[in-house]
């Protein structure tokens, strides 16, 4: 004796972008918590300890957020102008920030007048930032210098004129603390050594660049500048090693993930790109409502910090392992470890006689129905809510397994205005996917014949009829569109191929809808 | 032409076991039922055939128990005869001939030496008039009796084995045939008729179909057409009957069946679900649902431990009283129509075709059974007649058989054709076939022939399938696009390559032995390809008519391709891509072996079709067989040997490799023997004769192979003819004497003069002691049994000999002169069986 037979759910392949575990993990995201600044967020920087805030340069201030507050914890606002890159020490001690004005300034992070103020660049400061001896300031401006200066006496110690144009970005070494980079909208970026005069490694970006970004490990560099990324080995004296070309847009900010597995570079094309740092390829994409000016990581990527030219602070905070638990048990309560370990581990003695326990078959809802022939209960089920939306394929099959049977007249058969108007509304709602087109199509027709004498009675129903019948209509439009739009196409392939002596075997075609499904269960 | 003397063209197995209902045997170790022309003994416990009672030259039409005698066992056949058998030893106790061909025949207790069976008489008002006639079996000893006293019971039966019951035990008897039951008391010699209408209201149809009767009340349960079993009570009165109607099956009602006590009523129909009703509770009721193809009979053991069913599909499933499934014996599944092409798993050299529906059946040639069955569609069979279901149409085996592609369709009136292209991959593991992948709607309309690329070699495996809707497509097996991470599917198989040739329709294709060369059909044009590129190399043709069929040649002949019109045979030379010889002749199926150059042609020639084998780079068939049957052949493969066959003649060469079956346009499965083959396979089934009614167990067949080398070494040892034959007698009487009590015997010196003489051969003449032995028996006025038995001496002399001293030795105890009279005669009955044989 057989036992009953499962309907057969068609595995359909998933249409669009594969799930991995790239795209599990970068989607495991709370919704943003999106803050209104006073102007363009240019620079986002998190502290280097704990609780890690972040400061956040937009306009002429600078808010330093806590890792889960809305509300700045604490605000510089005494800039004359823009201010620009606030970075914090690797202490979490002090801030620096560049200013349009020309003037850097220092903070302390708990107070709130600047502690020094370093006079002496002639245009706008885009670059700011501490070297690792925690001492002295690195700074990059417009009027093409870049300068250290000494914190305790606010002196400035050198400055160099290499560039050739203005210095917007650029990143101190944090092993060595005479190593920084520069770059600069001259196309290059430069690696100084402050023992030297002039600049040890020069690479040419090919375009202005607007980002550079140190390994942990400081062999490798990246560069981001127009449309590009690039990534130089530094220990071979700045080789090229990729060019990325994924953003249609400036490339203006470059994040790296806490294990240094994936980069991020972010774009005025309002996308966020997340790439494998072994081949470079595009693993992940978030997407944002308005060009991206900056982007921050926390440690742990415990959270996404994204500032925008529309002056929208835009934070996603990871998903908590505990809460998607704490979820789970709401659903369901299980029974506790005992009981599936009862009697597991017991040895029957030698008398003893076995009595096999029977298997349990679990069957589905609608194949109980099934196999008791309850043909509509059958499909009732198989249109509940859950499954008429978020599993259609089986709402299908179900259809189609009553097809097979003969018995699908029966099952549509007898329906109120209720039941008809969800039944319709299936049917519209899936009836041009060219997955469920052919099933669909019979029993809308079938719909259409058992319920033609009824028709005119119920307003609803009238409806959906008109809106089935529109759709049919479009559909049909659009097919026929294609199929001219297919011919043309394959004239002008014709043309296109080298004419052959043995023109006898048509060219081969390759077959525009092969339906494949690969069967995983079995 | 060839003059074939020793090629035979034989039956092989797979014969039909569902024909009629099988018997349980009182003891329910045995299960007996009709096959073809034999009846097979079945062992209930371990499924396994133990022995064929062989005998009848018509189709058996019934197997029954002998009332009296619960070892003996009755068989009917429409060659006109009643057999009796021993069932236990196989042997053949009688044989009584009735001259009419027997529909179906019936016994009771109560009516001894009486048997009732359904013949056709000849009458003047209809062809076919069916007679329920009474037979008296004639009381004589002979192992051949005609029947004389005939006398008819009931005129118009439904010579259907399920409309005649006999009811208490055969008090009366109850026959149905259209809407009329009738019921036939012996007693009061009257019939009863009774009638229903033609049709009810709600469209069933009222027609009766089966009909059984309870054994200890005045109960007859009928079933019908439209799914209705009624119970007829009251029925010794014309006016007054009564009946109750239950309704549980929602087409016609195949088979009822009660329990020996009467307690429950079993019934089954197309629904393939086993009801068992509580005789006076009928509100109560179990299902045992899903057995597999259509009930067609159900019988219950006579202690009511076993029920069996028979289906459609050529299964009998015997079922506990506890309704629970305990063995299954399954034959051949023969459809309607094969409609995939017989093939051979290269891996289990199993013959592969369709079976149950749904199904594909691996069936060993060797051993005659089916190994298992594979589940292509794997949908729930919905037994309703007049549904269209999913059919396996096409399927095929790589050279390696790792790999299995099946095609399933289903063909709605309106709606369109559903086709599923499915990809099996042979799983180690499990020794079976796991789904790969499927492919649905692989093509716009019907695939009209599917190959795999033959090399054993080479890593890519390529299926090639051509459909009516002009294309032909390749397939391969593509590792799966993502590498990183995640990927738990394997392989699979995805579309390579697709191509048409001017809009015509492809017929067939085939690859080259070596995989370098695909020959596609387009109706009459040959179109050769090169897999590796997909480029058109050539093409051939050679009009008028389209290209049926398609083979390369093998080994030495690998250069040609040979392909079959409506009238002629081709053969090109792909060297030279031209013509190098035809014949005319309709061939219909032309088939490759795969082990030698050889190739089988079956052309249809005016009703029979003819046999030639031969070789492509040789003008002259190696061998031909005219009329090898009627009708048309379809289907045929090559089937390997296990183990080549030593053959010297020319002839016969061709079968040393490999075996050619081929399937009759009435689905019997033949083949091809020599004559040395066929002795030898007769040599091997003497050794396997069973000794003992021992079910084929595991364990019996340990020891029982043991004993058998110790008989094979006594038999060795006694060359001389005379010798092993006399041995058995002597040993017999010498037991006898032993075995007696001393206290009882004779003195000595007066035995040993008969001893003595009793050993020696007698010179007398043979005729004239078999009339004395008779003479004297009928004198001695004996039971029928044994005297039956000293019957069957005649034929079987060892068997007889020790049946007879068993019979003899308690009436020695009687009279000691006339038990050493007896002893002499014996010796010579069987002196007379040794000079007739």
């Amino acid at each position: 004796m057989a036992s009953f037979k499962p309907t057969k759910i068609q595995v359909y392949p998933k249409l669009g972008e594969k799930v991995t575990q790239d795209t599990l993990y970068w989607k495991n995201y709370k919704a943003p918590v999106q803050i209104k600044e006073f102007g363009a967020v240019t620079s986002i920087d998190f502290s280097p300890v704990t609780p890690h805030n972040f400061a956040v340069t937009a306009f002429t201030r600078i808010h330093i957020y806590g890792p889960f507050s809305q509300e700045p914890v604490k605000s510089f606002t005494r800039f004359k102008d823009t201010a620009y890159c606030g970075r914090f020490r690797s202490d979490g001690q002090l801030l620096v920030a560049g200013c349009e004005d020309s003037v850097v300034r220092l903070f302390d992070v708990s107070g709130k007048v600047a502690l020094r103020l370093f006079k002496g660049h002639t245009k706008a400061v885009h670059l700011t930032d501490f070297t690792s001896d925690r001492y002295q300031i690195l700074t990059g401006s417009d009027d093409y210098t870049c300068r250290l200066w000494d914190i305790p006496n606010a002196t400035e110690l050198t400055t160099y004129t290499e560039h050739t144009d203005y210095i917007r970005c650029g990143v101190t070494s944090k092993l060595n603390r005479d190593l920084f980079i520069t770059g600069s909208y001259d196309h290059t970026v430069k690696l100084f050594d402050a023992r030297v005069e002039k600049s040890v490694i020069t690479m040419d970006h090919g375009q202005p660049v607007e980002s550079v970004l140190l390994y942990p490990s400081e062999g490798l560099l990246v560069s981001a500048g127009g449309r590009h990324v690039k990534v130089w080995d530094l220990l071979k004296g700045g080789q090229p090693l990729v060019s990325l070309k994924n953003h249609h847009k400036t490339v203006t900010s470059l994040a790296l993930s806490s294990n240094g597995q994936r980069l991020l570079s972010a774009s005025l094309d309002r996308h966020v790109k997340v790439y494998n740092t072994t081949n470079y390829k595009v693993v992940h994409n978030f997407d944002y409502a308005a060009s991206i000016l900056s982007l921050g990581l926390a440690p742990d990527d415990a959270s996404i910090v994204v500032g925008m030219t529309n002056s929208i602070l835009s934070i996603k905070h990871r998903k908590n392992q505990e809460d998607s638990k704490e979820i789970a048990g709401q659903q369901r309560r299980r029974p506790s470890y005992r009981v599936f370990v009862k009697g597991k581990n017991y040895v029957p003695k030698q008398d003893d006689y076995l009595v096999s326990k029977p298997v349990k078959e679990h069957l589905a809802k609608y194949d109980k129905q099934l196999q008791r022939f309850n043909v509509s209960k059958a499909l009732d089920t198989a249109l509940g809510t859950y499954i008429r939306f978020r599993k259609p394929e089986i709402t299908v099959a179900v259809i189609k397994e009553l097809d097979r049977r003969g018995t699908l007249k029966n099952a549509l058969a007898g329906r109120d205005e209720r039941g008809l108007s969800q039944l319709l509304n299936f049917i519209i709602g899936n009836l041009v996917d060219a997955r469920f087109t052919p099933v669909l199509v019979t029993a809308a027709e079938m719909i259409l014949d058992i319920y033609q004498s009824v028709i005119g009675q119920s307003p609803v129903v009238d409806r959906q009829l008109l809106r089935l019948q529109d759709l049919v209509k479009r559909e049909i439009e659009f097919q026929k569109d294609l199929l001219e739009v297919l011919g043309m196409l394959d004239t002008m392939f014709a043309s296109s191929l080298p004419r052959k002596e043995s023109a006898s075997a048509s060219a081969p075609t390759v077959d525009p809808f092969p339906t494949c499904s690969l069967n995983t269960d079995s | 032409m060839v003059e074939h003397g020793d090629i035979r063209v034989v039956h092989c197995g797979g014969s039909k076991i569902n024909f009629r209902d099988p018997v349980i045997t009182h003891d329910s170790r045995f299960l007996l039922c009709a096959s073809g022309e034999a009846v097979k003994v079945f062992s209930t416990s371990t499924e396994e055939c133990i022995h064929e009672l062989r005998g009848h030259t018509g189709l058996v039409t019934g197997v029954l128990l002998r009332p009296s005698n619960h070892l003996q066992v009755y068989s009917s056949s429409l060659d006109g005869t009643l057999r009796l058998w021993d069932f236990t030893d196989g042997i053949l106790i009688k044989t009584c001939v009735i001259g009419y061909p027997i529909y179906s025949f019936y016994a009771s207790d109560k009516h001894e030496n009486v048997i009732f069976i359904v013949a056709s008489m000849p009458s003047d008002k209809r062809a076919e008039r069916f007679q329920l006639v009474a037979v008296h079996l004639p009381q004589s000893g002979d192992q051949m009796v005609e029947a004389q006293e005939l006398s008819a019971v009931l005129s118009g039966v439904n010579p259907n084995p399920a409309a005649i019951a006999f009811g208490r035990g055969g008090e009366f008897i109850a026959s149905v045939n259209d809407l009329q039951l009738e019921v036939y008391f012996f007693k009061k010699q009257k019939s009863y008729r009774f009638f229903l209408k033609e049709d009810n209201k709600k469209g069933g149809w009222n027609t009766f179909t089966c009909v059984a009767c309870h054994p200890k009340d005045d109960c007859i349960a009928t079933g019908h057409e439209d799914g209705k079993i009624r119970l007829w009570r009251n029925f010794n009165h014309k006016k007054e009957y009564t009946y109750s109607t239950l309704h549980w099956h929602h087409s016609t009602v195949s088979s009822l069946c009660f329990t020996p006590e009467g307690t429950n009523l079993l019934s089954g129909g197309v629904e393939s679900v086993l009801v068992q009703w509580r005789y006076n509770q009928e509100s109560e009721r179990d299902f045992l649902p899903r057995l597999g193809g259509a009930i067609t009979h159900i019988t219950v053991s006579p202690d009511g431990s076993l029920f069996c069913t028979s289906h459609s599909d050529n299964k009998i499933t015997i079922i506990q009283s506890c309704v629970k499934v305990s063995a299954v014996i399954q034959g051949l599944v023969k459809g309607d129509s094969i409609r995939t092409d017989l093939m051979m798993d290269p891996r289990s050299k199993a013959l592969v075709l369709n079976g149950k529906p749904g199904h594909l059946q691996f069936y060993s040639l060797q051993r005659d059974k089916l190994l298992y069955n594979l589940d292509i569609v794997q949908q729930e069979y919905i037994h309703e007649s007049g549904l269209q279901q999913f059919e396996v149409v096409k399927a095929a085996f790589d050279a390696s058989g790792s790999w299995l592609a099946t095609v399933e369709e289903r063909h709605q009136k309106a709606a369109e054709l559903e086709l599923n292209l499915k990809l099996w991959a042979f799983d180690e593991q499990t020794q079976s076939f796991v789904l790969n992948t499927t492919i649905s709607a692989p093509h716009d309309a019907q695939i009209t022939a599917m190959c795999f690329c033959q090399p054993t070699d080479s890593q890519t495996t390529l299926l090639v399938s051509t459909s009516k809707d002009g294309h032909f497509k390749a397939w391969q097996l593509a590792a799966p696009a993502h590498t990183e991470g995640t990927d738990d599917e394997g392989p699979s198989w995805l579309c390579d390559f697709v191509s048409a040739y001017h809009g015509l329709v492809p017929e067939c294709c085939s690859f080259s032995a070596d995989g370098s060369l695909l020959a596609v059909v387009f109706q009459e044009v040959v179109t050769v390809w090169s897999p590796s590129t997909w480029e058109l190399l050539t093409t051939l043709s050679q009009p008028p008519g389209a290209v049926s069929d398609l083979c390369f040649g093998r080994l030495s002949c690998s250069k040609y391709l040979l392909g079959t019109t409506a009238s002629n045979l081709l053969c090109w030379n792909l060297l030279t891509c031209s013509l190098e010889w035809t014949t005319s002749m309709d061939v219909r199926r032309l088939v490759a072996d795969p082990l030698s150059e050889n190739m089988a042609a079956f052309c249809y020639q005016s009703g029979s079709t003819d046999l030639f084998v031969f070789k492509p780079s040789e003008p002259r068939p190696l061998f031909s067989h005219k009329a090898v049957c009627s009708g048309k052949v379809t289907q045929a493969v090559f089937a390997p040997r296990e183990e080549m066959l030593e053959s010297c003649e020319e002839s016969s060469q061709w079968l040393n490799r490999s075996q050619l079956y081929f399937l009759t346009q009435q689905m019997d499965l033949m083949t091809f023997t020599t004559k040395a083959e066929e002795d030898r396979l007769l040599a091997s089934s003497k050794q396997l004769v069973i000794d003992d009614s021992v079910a084929m167990t595991p364990f019996y067949l340990l020891l029982g192979k043991h004993r058998q080398q110790q008989q094979e070494h006594q038999d060795s040892d006694s060359s001389l003819w005379a010798e092993r034959t006399a041995l058995p007698q002597t040993s017999a009487s010498m037991k006898e004497l032993l075995q007696t009590p001393a206290h009882v015997l004779p003195s000595t010196s007066y035995l040993c003069s008969m001893f003595v003489q009793s050993l020696l051969i007698s010179v007398s003449d043979a005729r004239e002691e078999k009339a004395h032995a008779e003479e004297e028996m009928e004198s001695e006025k004996e039971e029928e049994d044994s005297e039956e038995e000293m019957e069957s001496s005649r034929s079987k002399p060892e068997l007889a000999a020790a049946a007879a001293t068993e019979s003899d030795t308690p009436a020695l105890t009687k009279a000691q002169a006339r038990e050493l009279r007896r002893v002499r005669k014996l010796d010579h009955s069987w002196l007379a069986g040794l000079l007739d044989s």
